[in-house]
Parts: structure tokens; sequence; C-alpha cells
């Protein structure tokens, strides 16, 4: 295949939770290949409550 | 609570209560599995499950196995603080798939402990068309880890 008849379109996602780009390449219209990559930027916290004291 | 504690939890040293019967003193497996936009799954979520998850070319249900070389560490920050976290130790990938419904979530979950759910993770929606899906983690520091236990 002629790698010249594709068009390619690119993005970015960049907010508080993310950080994604994204490829895509097309062929006479006709999504082809599209891959995605994501970073995640917030991760999963549980806060542990103090046990009470001892007196 | 002590720091220490907050890390051994995190590879069963203790028990308050009854415990399934663990065959090895290993690392369990963990595995990664990515569901549709359509589906809920979030923190009231207790194991893995197929309803809903993506489905498509290249992706077999049950997802991908998490990169797990890095134990839990447990850090503390001061008298009353401290952080247990743990990471992937590599980015999960799924390497040349196509799944066209859209999809902006994953599970992490135990698949050596009956598949029971670890966490969730959400993400702009995605299509992947005969392409890679690569979630790259964070660092694997006291304040970004992917899974946290804070007395912070």
């Amino acid at each position: 295949m002629d790698d010249s008849l594709l068009e390619k379109k690119e993005g970015v996602v960049d907010n508080d939770n993310e950080n994604t780009t994204w490829v895509e390449y097309w062929l006479e219209g006709e999504l082809v290949h599209r891959s995605a990559h994501v970073t995640l930027k917030k991760p999963t916290t549980y806060l542990a409550a103090e046990a009470a004291s001892i007196t | 609570m002590c720091t220490s504690f907050m890390g051994e939890l995190m590879t069963a040293t203790h028990n308050f209560g009854a415990s399934p019967i663990r065959a090895a003193t290993t690392a369990d497996t963990f595995k990664a599995a990515l569901y549709l936009t359509s589906a809920t799954v979030n923190a009231s979520t207790t194991a893995y499950s197929s309803t809903n998850e993506v489905t498509g070319t290249g992706y077999t249900a049950g997802g991908v196995t998490v990169t797990n070389a890095t134990a839990p560490i447990a850090a503390n920050s001061s008298a009353t603080a401290g952080v247990a976290y743990w990471t992937p130790s590599a980015s999960i990938t799924y390497t040349t798939v196509t799944l066209s419904t859209a999809f902006d979530c994953v599970l992490i979950y135990n698949s050596t402990q009956s598949n029971k759910a670890v966490s969730v993770h959400t993400f702009g929606s995605q299509t992947i068309t005969a392409g890679t899906f690569t979630l790259t983690m964070p660092s694997n520091t006291t304040s970004t880890a992917l899974l946290r236990l804070s007395t912070t």
C-alpha cells in the first residue's frame, strides 16, 4: 500500500485525570488505524482513619 | 495507625477474620479488564465480571496480566502519618486490538483470589481500530502511586 494515501490525525487530551494522546490513519475516508495512549494521573487513595488513642 | 500495618495489608500479613487459603507466598496475579462506557464499574464492584466488558478482535475476556515486579512500599512521613503504596511496574498494554464500542475504564482485579476487585480507573472514552491501547502508570511515589493507603 502506498503510505502517502493515508491521512494522519492526532490529538491530545490533558486534564487532572489523564494525559491521553491518540493517532488515527484514514484511507479514502475509512478509519483503518486508531491507537491511544492514556497516562493515568490520579491515584486511588484510601485515607485511613486514625485508631482511637489508648489512654 | 502504624504505617507498616498498611503496607502489610497489601501483602496479606494480617488477618482479623476468615481468610482465603493462600496457595503460595509469592505475589498474586493481577489482571486488567476494560469496560464499555455503558458499564457500571465503581467502588461497589467486588469482582471481575464479563458483563459490559469490551469485546473485539485481539482482546481476550478478562483482559491482560498486570506486570508486578515491585512490591508495595510503606513510608512513614511523621509520627502520625504515612503511606503504603503500589503501582504496576509496567504499562498495561492491549496490542493489536479492535475495540469498536467506546470504553472508558479499567478494572484491576486479583485473578489468583477468585477475581476479586482491586481498583477502578476511568479515562476519556476511547475506541481502537487495528491498533494498541496503552495505559501508562503514574510514578510509584508516596503521592502519585496507583494505589495508596494513607493517613495523610
